[in-house]
């Protein structure tokens, strides 16, 4: 029987990760609150992501999944609490630092967001030219390289007003990995995306973990990628404007008992 | 499913016809004396001529206060043909109505699909406290909020502006990032692909001067001093502030409209998040571009203004070329074409700032590329407005 836990305990989310404390988390987030001015969006936002897991950003349309991500990656300031980079403050940082984290990050934005006025070889060459003192000639392997890992082999040298959406998000994810980042940030890579360049996408995903540990997060609402690919995953609710649970999404099904959660995961209840 | 409890045929061709021959009616009955019942037959579509709404509530209102014991309003549609989305709104509107009036709402002879239609419209209730509904705000208050947003305004424009002249600075001493590529792409844009529409209105001003300037220069024998109106006004004045004009409506908002689209499409925070500055990505070529490129236009549109006085001069005022180029060489001196290309210099920066400030600041919507775009024109001329009456200040105190 499933219970709500609104009223209990709402300044503590029920925890039901599945990672060890004593591990020093590589992302951490403390008491953070967002908000739009005077507007809160979200409060009082505590979690720990380790190294080499996929961690799920979960909740209802307009719940602030995605400002929670840019809050991640910098690009909005908190009003409150911090976040913290392998145990270095993040948001206090100085500029200089914070660059140098930043480069560190791969994010692949909702829409793709790929340079519109360069070439899908030349959005994925760029952060190498700027970054690293490779050769002509070893950036052009990288970048085929890149497009081929998502399937865009023989594009490079198309603008991405010449290909579709999913192809740009596709491309966006190939220079999201241009640096092999420390951490990949994906809002809504499905979206938009058939179900089987969907699948390819939760397989790299997947893989990227494996093979580089990297730390992925990502920014949801596929039931299938989260169930496939997350370790772990935080569920956000826009009625108390606090997050409900935190944990592994089976973990969340099976063991939180709340009931926004259970209809969350099950399509409003709807049996498979 | 049956025809009548489908969501009617909604083809095009069946909204555009007119169904006259099952005509769209309801009843209105007491039955038990406690249930008002409205029964709902014919053709009820988006073509159908229903009923007013205001009439039916009357009728349901007189019904009303005849029978005093009426519990419940019932509807049935036994003989309904043909429904869309007309009906259903009639039926949320009775289902209001029972509400209102503390009435049982009975659907149980409606069709099996409207019943479902009815149910899903109103599984999700009604927001009521939207954040979309703004309250009205006194005047004084939005005096107050638009000086607030006039002064966040100006902050931000002081901020680019610094920003720019950081990245100026470190374009000057080499350390500036920018694709080269990107910014002779721009050269291009903001030069030779400008010049037809400089040739052209700068040719009708140098007409228009000659024009307006021989018919008073006329009356006192001085047709030939035409040359030097003509030469004067484009080399010192006309020639810089047309171009600028003429590159705010065309290059400033273009610059706007790319950059807009750009933040909306979030390219600008991808820039971020490698850690490029956007502002010497994306403004610091258009500035440079621009400044280069707006004084060569100038000093075009200062030959064609000069070529369109001379036109007037020879056709109407039997002046013959050469008596034109001489005069228009002896009365414009140096100084007037410096005046003038350092006039259109700052103009230059001023409408790249201008049409790049308004596109980093654009939202996050597409229509707010068109405010942006509208709003880049508007203070770019504004700008180069004022800094030609400086210029007009400053020059006259220095006796230039």
């Amino acid at each position: 029987m499933s219970t709500d836990i609104h009223n209990s305990n709402p300044s503590q989310p029920l925890d039901l990760s599945n990672t060890d404390p004593n591990i020093e988390p590589q992302i951490e987030v403390k008491n953070l609150t967002m908000a739009y001015g005077s507007f809160v969006i979200m409060r009082d936002l505590n979690f720990r992501i380790p190294k080499g897991q996929v961690f799920i950003i979960m909740g209802g349309s307009g719940c602030g999944k995605s400002t929670l991500l840019r809050h991640l990656i910098g690009a909005i300031p908190p009003a409150e609490g911090s976040i913290f980079y392998e145990s270095e403050n993040f948001t206090t940082a100085s500029d200089a630092d914070r660059a140098k984290r930043m480069r560190k990050f791969g994010v692949l934005f909702q829409s793709g967001a790929l340079w519109s006025s360069m070439t899908l070889a030349e959005n994925v060459a760029l952060p190498l030219e700027e970054y690293t003192d490779l050769k002509k000639s070893e950036i052009h392997e990288l970048v085929r390289l890149k497009l081929a890992l998502v399937g865009l082999k023989g594009f490079e040298d198309f603008y991405p007003s010449e290909i579709s959406g999913g192809m740009c998000k596709r491309a966006g994810l190939a220079r999201a990995m241009a640096l092999d980042p420390e951490i990949l940030f994906f809002d809504e890579p499905s979206a938009g995306l058939d179900p089987v360049s969907s699948k390819l996408l939760d397989d790299l995903i997947l893989e990227l973990k494996e093979s580089l540990n990297t730390t992925i997060v990502v920014v949801t609402h596929e039931l299938a990628s989260i169930f496939a690919i997350g370790d772990n995953g935080i569920f956000l609710d826009p009625k108390t404007r606090r997050a409900l649970a935190i944990g592994s999404p089976h973990a969340l099904l099976e063991k939180s008992g709340i009931a926004a959660i259970e209809e969350f995961l099950t399509r409003g209840g709807e049996e498979n | 499913m049956q025809a009548k409890e489908s969501f009617g045929d909604l083809r095009p061709d069946n909204f555009l016809m007119k169904s006259v021959s099952n005509p769209a009616k309801v009843q209105l009955g007491v039955r038990d004396s406690t249930d008002l019942h409205l029964e709902f037959a014919g053709d009820w579509r988006v073509s159908s001529s229903v009923q007013p709404w205001e009439t039916l509530c009357q009728e349901l209102d007189k019904k009303r206060s005849e029978q005093v014991d009426v519990k419940t309003l019932s509807v049935s549609a036994g003989s309904i043909g043909a429904w869309d989305s007309v009906w259903m709104t009639y039926l949320l509107r009775l289902k209001d109505y029972s509400e209102q009036n503390e009435l049982k709402w009975d659907t149980s002879s409606l069709p099996e699909g409207a019943v479902r239609l009815l149910n899903l419209a109103l599984t999700v209730p009604e927001k009521k406290d939207a954040r979309g509904k703004q309250e009205k705000q006194s005047k004084v208050a939005q005096v107050g909020h638009g000086f607030l947003n006039a002064i966040q305004g100006f902050k931000e424009a002081v901020t680019f502006f610094g920003e720019c002249s950081i990245a100026l600075g470190s374009f000057c001493v080499g350390k500036a990032k920018f694709r080269s590529r990107d910014f002779w792409t721009l050269v291009q844009e903001c030069g030779i692909e400008a010049l037809p529409i400089v040739a052209l209105i700068s040719f009708l001003v140098g007409l228009i001067l000659a024009f307006v300037g021989s018919l008073q220069l006329q009356q006192f024998g001085a047709s030939i001093y035409v040359a030097n109106l003509v030469g004067v006004a484009m080399a010192r004045e006309m020639g810089a502030i047309m171009t600028g004009i003429i590159m705010c409506g065309r290059t400033g908002a273009a610059f706007a409209a790319q950059l807009g689209s750009m933040k909306v499409n979030e390219e600008i925070a991808a820039f971020k998040t490698f850690g490029f500055n956007p502002i010497e990505f994306l403004a610091l070529p258009r500035m440079i571009a621009l400044a280069l490129m707006m004084p060569l236009l100038c000093i075009f549109a200062d030959l064609v203004g000069i070529l369109g006085g001379m036109v007037v001069g020879v056709g109407m005022l039997d002046l013959s070329f050469s008596e034109y180029w001489s005069q228009t060489v002896r009365g414009v001196e140096l100084r007037h074409f410096i005046v003038g290309l350092a006039k259109v210099a700052v103009f230059g920066v001023l409408v790249a700032i201008t049409g790049c400030l308004r596109g980093m600041q654009c939202g996050s919507s597409s229509s707010s590329v068109g405010l942006a775009t509208t709003s880049a024109v508007v203070l770019g001329i504004t700008c180069i407005i004022i800094a030609d009456a400086v210029f007009a200040i400053m020059l006259n105190a220095l006796n230039l």
